[in-house]
C-alpha cells in the first residue's frame, strides 16, 4: 500500500485528468450538509401522502375519504375528481422526452397494478397525512391479477439484429447449447427514498426532485401539467443514488405539483420504501432462451438469443436484454429477438445496465456452458470468439479490448491454476469454484451545453444542467476544467443540479462524463480567448495582438514566453476592469446511434471481464463470493478513485443480483409485491462484499471525446452474475439458470 | 401509526400496575410496554401494533447481570443484547448465549434491544406485517396469509392449519437449549416459568403467543449453572452472511466424558412456531460416542415432524445440516 505521502508525490506527476483527487463533495456528505431533495424546507409547507391501491387489477367501486378529510391538519384529499386535468407525455421516438408510465396519475378508475395512486392526502404534517391516508376508505371491484413468472410470447417477437441464418447454422452445428435463463424482478433500492417538493410562485412551479435527469423532467412535468417549460424549474443537487429507478419522472411528481397549485403552499411528497416497490419501477423479469452453435474446437457458427420480459398493462417496456449479443463475439449467423409480456405490475424501468445486465448473465452463462461441453477453458473460448468488427454493424470499433480484458484478468487472477473438474479446487477447508465473464455496456454521449466563467478574484465557476447522482460528477467536472484551463481543481466550484443552467445530459447509460467533455473544452477555450482579449486592453499585454497570446497553466503569456513568465488571468481581468467573463460550449451526442435513430460510422462500446472466487461449504450449505477481478477497458478513467468506487460498488450490486435480490409478485394476495421492505427484499450487505480488485485498461477512446474518456457506471455491473453463477457450478456442479441462486438450489 | 398516552414509572409495581387494566398483553393490547422499542415502533407504524398507552420500562432497575449463589445467572429485564453478549459470565459461561445475540440484527440494534423486548419480539411473516393480508395472528379467523402465499421464511415445526410463522429470535434459541426461567412480576404477585413452558404453540389461537397475561411484567431471565465441562455453540444459517433472521439455526450444548455424550440440549431457530427445543435429538446423542453418524442421525430425529409448506421443505435439509455440523464443531473443541 503506498502511504498518503508517496500517493500524493505520485499524484502531483500526473495532469489533472486521471489524478486520484477525492470527492469534491465529499465534506459536505460527510457533515450531513449536503441538501438532499427531501431535505428542502420551506415556510408553511404541507406534507402530501399517496394512497395507493391494495388491488392489482380492477377498478374503484367506491372512494370515500369525507372521514380523511375531517381529520386533524388535513388540508384536501385529492382524487380523480377533483385534482385537475394531466396530460399524457407527446408520443415520440426521438427520446425527445422520455417517461416511461406514460399513464398520468388519477386518469381513470381503472387499477392495472398494485400500489398504483387512487388519492393523495395533504396535511400541516407528515403523520396527519399518513394518518389520513390511512383513513381514506376505497372499495374496489377486484379482477384476478395476472402476475405469473412464466412468460409465454403474446405477439409476434421484434427482430432486433439478424445475419446470416442463426436457424440453419444452428441445425447443422457439432455442438449445441441452447438453454432458457430467468432474471427475477428487481427493485432498485437506492438509501434516498424518491421525493418531490414542490414551489408554486402563482405561475411557475419549482420543483425539488430525486431525478437523473432535470432537463427531461422539466419537459416530462410540465408536459402532464400542461404548462410551459419555462413555467417548471427543476432543482436537484445530490441525489441519493437512482440506479436508473430516478432517470424518468414518476406519477408522484405531478401529483405534488397540483396539491402545491392547488393549496396555494409548498408541498413535500417522499415516496416510502413499500410504495418504492410498487410506484418507481423495476427491473422487469426477464425469461431468455440462448441458442449457441459451435464448432468443435469452438468457434461460434450460430447465436440466438430470444427474450421475453414482463411489462406494465399500459407501458410496451422492452428490457433489451439481446443488446450486447449482436457485437460482442464473431459469429456469422445470428438472430435475437425481443417481445413484452404485459402484466398487473407497475412499468419497468432502466436498471444499472438495463438490457445488458439480464443479457449477459444469459448469454455469459451460455457461453460458460458451451466451454464445459468443449472442454474448452472459459476464458481461452471467448479469445477463439474474439472480433475486430461490430459484425451487426459491419463497421470497426473506437476502441476495443476485450482480448487483453481476457488475458490481463487471467494472469492476475491466477487463472491457470484452475481445476476445471467440478469442486475439485479447495482453500481452508472449503471448496472453491473460479467463474467468469466478459461484459461490455455502450459507450456514447449525450447532447451538452456547458458555461464557463473565469472570475478576478480568481474563482472559476462551471455550469451544467446535469446533475451529480452521487458517481462523482461534481468531481470530474472539476478536474475536465482543471485540465482544460491549468488550473488546480480545489479553484473551481461546479454549478449542478438545475434545469436553469444550461441544457446538460441525463446521468444514465454510462453516458454523463463523456458527454461532459467536448462542450466544457468548447466553453474553456472560449473563455479563455475572452480573458486573452482582455489582456490586449489593458496591463502588461496591451496594445498586442490577441494572436501573439495565449493562455495556458491559468496564464496569458505571449506565444514566446513560458507560460510561469506570464500572467495570471485574474491579474489580467482586474487590469482590465473586468469582474469575469465566460464562455459556451455546446456538443450534439450520438446516443441516436445507440437507439438506432441515427446511423453510426463506428461502433462504440466499453469492454470488460470480471473473474470471480466462490467458497463453498456443502455441509452447511454457505455459499460466499470470496474474490473477485474486474477489468475494465473503459477508455481513459479521468478519476481512479472515483471510477474504482463506481465498479465496486457495481460488484456488490452484482453479488446482490446473484445471489439474493427478487421481488415477489404474491399471485394469491391481490399481486402485491409482498417483500417490499429491507428485510425481506435482501441485499448485499458489507459482509457480502468480497475481495475486489479493478484493474483499467485505461486506452483513451479519442472516437467519444478528446479526453477519451467514457462512462463506467454500468459496466461493472455486466458480468458479475454470471461470474458467479459459472463459479458456483465449478464448485458445486450445480447449473443455476434461474437467478438468484439460493440455498435450495445448491442443497442437493 | 395512532396517537398514545406515554408514562414513564420509577418503579415495577407500578408498571405493572398501569398495565393490568388491559384486557389482553397478546396481540392487540391496548396497552403495551416499551423497552429498546425495536420491535414494537416498527409495528406501531405499521399499524399492527395499535396500543392506547405505552409503558416506558427504561427507568426501571432491571438492568444488571449478576451472578447467582448457586452458580446460575440472573439477567434483567432491560439488560441490553449487547451488553449481554459481552458480559464477562455469559462469555465465559454460556458462549452459546452471546454468539446468538451476536448473530442477530445489526450493532446498532443490539444497543437498544433488550432482554424481554427480545423474548416477545414478533414474527417476521410478511403477512402479519401488512394490514391489508389476511393473517390470523394479527386478525384471528381472517386466514393465513403465508400457507399459500410466499412462505420460504415460515416454520416447518409447531404449526398449525391456521399459523406457519416463525419465531424469528436468536436469542431464544440460546435461552431453550439453556433451559432458561422467565420471572414474571404482576400487581398481586411474581411467578417464574420454564422458558420451555413459555411460548404456546398457535394451534387454533396464533394471536396468543405466551403465557403472559394483562399486568404481567418480565422482571428478569435466570440460567441455571452451567453443566461442568460443558461445550456450546450457535451455528446460524442464512442467505446472506450478515444482518438477516435464520433460515435455520441450531444452539447446542454439550458435554463429552470418556468419549460418549452425558449430558446434551439440542434447540433449534428459523424453523419452529416457537424456539424449539429437541428432546429427540437430545434422546438421540444420550450416552453415544460422538460421531457424524450419530449427529446426522440426531438431526433426522429432530426434524420427524417437519411439516413443509410449497417453498420452505428445503429447510428441513438445511437444519439436519446445521444441527449436525453445530454438533461436530462443539464436540471438536469438547
Ligand atoms: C432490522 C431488524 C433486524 C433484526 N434482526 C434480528 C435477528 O437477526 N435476530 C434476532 O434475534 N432478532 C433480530 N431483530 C429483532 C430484535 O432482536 C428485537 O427487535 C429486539 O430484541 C426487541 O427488543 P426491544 O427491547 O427493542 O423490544 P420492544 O420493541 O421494546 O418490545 C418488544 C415487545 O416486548 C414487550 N416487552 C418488552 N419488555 C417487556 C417486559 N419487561 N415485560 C413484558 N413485556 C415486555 C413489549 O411490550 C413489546 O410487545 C431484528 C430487528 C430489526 C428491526
Ligand atoms: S403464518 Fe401466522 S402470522 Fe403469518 S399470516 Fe399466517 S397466521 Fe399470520
Amino acid at each position: 500500500m503506498p502511504t498518503a505521502q508517496s500517493e500524493t508525490a505520485e499524484n502531483q506527476a500526473l495532469s489533472v485528468i486521471g489524478r486520484p483527487i477525492p470527492r469534491v463533495d465529499g465534506p459536505l456528505k460527510v457533515s450531513g450538509t449536503a441538501t438532499y431533495t427531501s431535505d428542502h424546507n420551506f415556510p408553511g409547507m404541507l406534507y402530501a401522502v399517496p394512497v395507493p391501491s391494495t388491488i392489482a387489477k380492477g377498478t374503484i367501486a367506491a372512494l370515500d375519504t369525507s372521514a380523511a378529510e375531517k381529520m386533524p391538519g388535513v388540508r384536501a384529499v385529492f382524487h380523480r375528481e377533483n385534482i385537475g386535468r394531466f396530460f399524457r407525455v407527446p408520443p415520440n421516438d426521438d427520446f425527445s422526452i422520455v417517461i416511461d408510465e406514460n399513464r398520468p396519475p388519477f386518469e381513470d378508475d381503472t387499477i392495472r397494478y398494485y400500489g398504483q395512486y387512487v388519492a393523495l392526502t395533504v396535511a400541516d404534517t407528515l403523520e396527519q397525512a399518513q394518518a389520513a391516508a390511512d383513513a381514506v376508505k376505497v372499495t374496489y371491484d377486484e379482477e384476478t391479477p395476472d402476475v405469473r413468472t412464466k412468460l409465454t410470447q403474446e405477439q409476434e417477437p421484434k427482430v432486433g439484429s439478424q445475419r446470416g441464418d442463426a436457424t440453419a447454422a444452428f441445425n447443422t452445428a457439432p455442438i449445441k447449447v441452447d438453454q432458457t435463463y430467468v432474471t427475477p424482478a428487481e427493485t432498485h433500492n437506492p438509501i434516498e427514498l424518491h421525493a418531490t417538493v414542490a414551489v408554486w410562485d402563482g405561475t411557475r412551479f419549482t420543483l425539488y426532485e430525486t431525478t437523473q435527469s432535470i432537463k427531461n423532467h422539466q419537459l416530462a412535468v410540465s408536459a402532464m401539467l400542461g404548462v410551459p417549460p419555462e413555467n417548471v424549474r427543476i432543482v436537484s443537487r445530490f441525489l441519493g443514488s437512482g440506479f436508473g429507478g430516478k432517470l424518468w419522472p414518476w406519477t408522484h411528481d405531478v401529483l405534488t405539483a397540483a396539491a402545491a397549485r392547488a393549496l396555494n403552499r409548498p408541498v413535500k411528497l417522499v415516496v416510502d420504501r413499500k410504495m418504492m416497490f410498487q410506484t418507481v419501477g423495476h427491473r422487469p423479469l426477464t425469461q431468455q432462451r440462448i441458442r449457441l452453435g459451435a464448432t468443435t474446437n469452438g468457434k461460434l457458427v450460430s447465436t440466438q438469443h430470444d427474450s421475453l420480459n414482463h411489462s406494465s398493462i399500459l407501458d410496451d417496456y422492452d428490457e433489451g436484454c439481446a443488446e450486447a449479443t449482436p457485437h460482442l463475439y464473431r459469429c456469422p449467423n445470428l438472430r435475437v429477438t425481443s417481445g413484452v409480456v404485459h402484466l398487473n405490475v407497475g412499468t419497468p424501468t432502466s436498471m444499472r445496465g438495463p438490457g445488458a445486465v439480464p443479457g449477459l448473465f444469459a448469454l455469459e452463462s451460455a457461453m460458460d456452458e458451451l466451454a464445459v461441453k468443449l472442454n474448452i477453458d472459459p476464458v481461452e473460448l471467448r479469445l477463439r470468439n474474439d472480433t475486430e468488427i461490430d459484425e451487426a454493424l459491419n463497421l470497426p470499433f473506437t476502441s476495443r479490448h476485450l482480448k487483453e480484458c481476457l488475458t490481463v484478468g487471467a494472469e492476475k487472477f491466477d487463472w491457470h491454476q484452475r481445476t476445471p473438474a467440478v469442486g475439485s479446487m479447495k482453500k481452508d477447508g472449503l471448496i472453491v469454484g473460479w467463474g467468469m465473464a466478459a461484459a461490455t455496456w455502450i459507450a456514447n454521449r449525450l447532447d451538452c451545453e456547458a458555461t464557463i466563467e473565469l472570475k478576478a478574484d480568481g474563482s472559476v465557476r462551471v455550469a451544467c444542467g446535469t446533475q451529480d447522482i452521487g458517481t462523482g460528477t461534481y468531481t470530474m467536472l472539476a478536474q475536465m476544467v482543471g485540465e482544460a484551463l491549468g488550473i488546480d481543481p480545489d479553484k473551481i466550484q461546479v454549478v449542478l443540479g438545475d434545469s436553469a443552467l444550461p441544457t446538460g445530459p441525463l446521468s444514465g447509460g454510462s453516458m454523463a462524463t463523456a458527454s461532459l467533455v467536448p462542450a466544457v473544452l468548447e466553453a474553456a477555450k472560449k473563455a479563455s480567448e475572452k480573458v486573452q482579449f482582455a489582456a490586449t486592453a489593458a496591463g502588461p499585454f496591451s496594445g498586442q495582438s490577441v494572436a501573439n497570446l495565449i493562455f495556458s497553466n491559468g496564464r496569458i503569456h505571449r506565444k514566446d514566453q513560458s507560460p510561469s513568465d506570464g500572467v495570471p488571468y485574474e491579474q489580467v481581468l482586474q487590469a482590465a476592469k473586468v469582474s469575469s467573463v465566460s464562455g459556451s460550449g455546446s456538443s450534439k451526442g450520438d446516443f441516436t446511434d445507440a437507439l438506432g435513430i441515427t446511423k453510426p460510422k463506428l461502433s462504440s462500446h466499453s469492454f470488460g471481464t470480471q473473474f470471480v472466487e466462490v467458497t463453498w461449504q456443502p455441509e452447511i450449505a454457505r455459499l460466499r463470493v470470496s474474490r473477485t477481478l474486474t477489468v475494465i477497458d473503459g477508455g481513459r478513467i479521468i478519476n481512479p478513485r472515483t471510477g474504482r468506487n463506481q465498479i465496486e460498488g457495481a460488484v456488490v450490486m452484482g453479488v446482490g443480483m446473484a445471489l439474493f435480490e427478487h421481488t415477489i409478485y404474491d399471485d394469491q394476495h391481490h399481486g402485491a409485491p409482498i417483500n417490499s421492505n429491507l428485510a425481506d427484499y435482501v441485499v448485499s450487505t458489507h459482509a457480502d462484499a468480497p475481495a475486489m480488485d479493478v484493474v483499467f485498461l485505461d486506452y483513451p477512446d479519442t472516437h467519444l471525446n478528446a479526453f477519451g474518456a467514457r462512462g463506467i457506471g454500468e459496466i461493472g455491473l455486466a458480468g458479475v452474475a454470471p461470474a458467479i453463477a459459472s463459479a458456483v457450478y465449478h464448485a458445486t456442479g450445480v447449473r443455476v439458470r434461474e437467478l438468484p441462486i439460493r440455498i435450495e438450489d445448491l442443497l442437493g | 401509526m395512532q396517537t398514545f398516552e406515554f408514562t414513564r414509572p420509577s418503579d415495577v409495581t407500578s408498571a405493572a400496575t398501569a398495565a393490568a387494566s388491559a384486557k389482553t398483553a397478546q396481540q392487540g393490547a391496548e396497552i403495551r410496554f416499551i423497552a429498546g422499542g425495536t420491535t414494537l415502533i416498527d409495528l406501531m407504524k405499521l399499524n399492527v401494533e395499535q396500543p392506547h398507552m405505552l409503558i416506558d420500562l427504561n427507568r426501571l432497575p432491571l438492568g444488571d447481570v449478576e451472578t447467582l449463589p448457586e452458580g446460575g445467572l440472573k439477567i434483567g429485564a432491560m439488560v441490553r443484547n449487547s451488553d449481554l453478549a459481552h458480559h464477562p459470565a455469559v462469555l465465559r459461561y454460556y458462549p452459546v448465549l452471546s454468539q446468538a445475540l451476536l448473530s442477530g440484527a445489526s450493532a446498532q440494534l443490539r444497543n437498544k434491544a433488550t432482554t424481554s423486548g427480545n423474548l416477545l419480539q414478533r414474527t417476521r411473516c410478511m403477512y402479519f406485517r401488512d394490514t391489508t393480508m389476511p393473517c390470523n395472528k394479527r386478525e384471528p379467523g381472517s386466514g393465513c396469509g403465508a400457507i399459500n402465499g410466499a412462505n420460504r421464511m415460515m416454520a416447518i415445526l409447531g404449526t398449525s392449519e391456521h399459523c406457519i410463522a416463525t419465531n424469528p429470535s436468536d436469542m431464544n434459541v440460546a435461552l431453550t437449549a439453556l433451559e432458561a426461567t422467565i420471572h414474571i412480576q404482576n400487581a398481586q404477585d411474581t411467578r417464574s416459568v420454564p422458558i420451555n413452558e413459555f411460548y404456546l404453540l398457535p394451534g387454533h389461537t396464533p394471536q396468543r403467543e405466551t403465557v403472559l397475561e394483562p399486568g404481567d411484567l418480565i422482571t428478569h431471565v435466570t440460567l441455571p449453572a452451567p453443566a461442568a465441562g460443558a461445550k456450546s455453540l450457535y451455528l446460524k444459517l442464512r442467505d446472506r452472511a450478515s444482518y438477516e433472521f435464520a433460515l435455520a439455526s441450531a444452539a447446542v450444548i454439550v458435554t463429552v466424558e470418556n468419549n460418549r455424550i452425558n449430558y446434551a440440549r439440542v434447540a433449534l431457530g428459523g424453523v419452529g412456531t416457537k424456539p424449539w427445543r429437541s428432546q429427540e435429538a437430545e434422546q438421540a446423542l444420550a450416552g453415544v460416542t460422538p460421531s457424524e453418524d450419530r449427529f446426522r442421525a440426531a438431526a433426522e430425529a429432530a426434524l420427524q415432524g417437519a411439516r413443509p409448506q410449497s417453498q420452505n421443505g428445503f429447510k428441513i435439509e438445511l437444519t439436519k445440516r446445521c444441527l449436525t455440523h453445530a454438533l461436530k464443531l462443539a464436540t471438536q473443541t469438547a
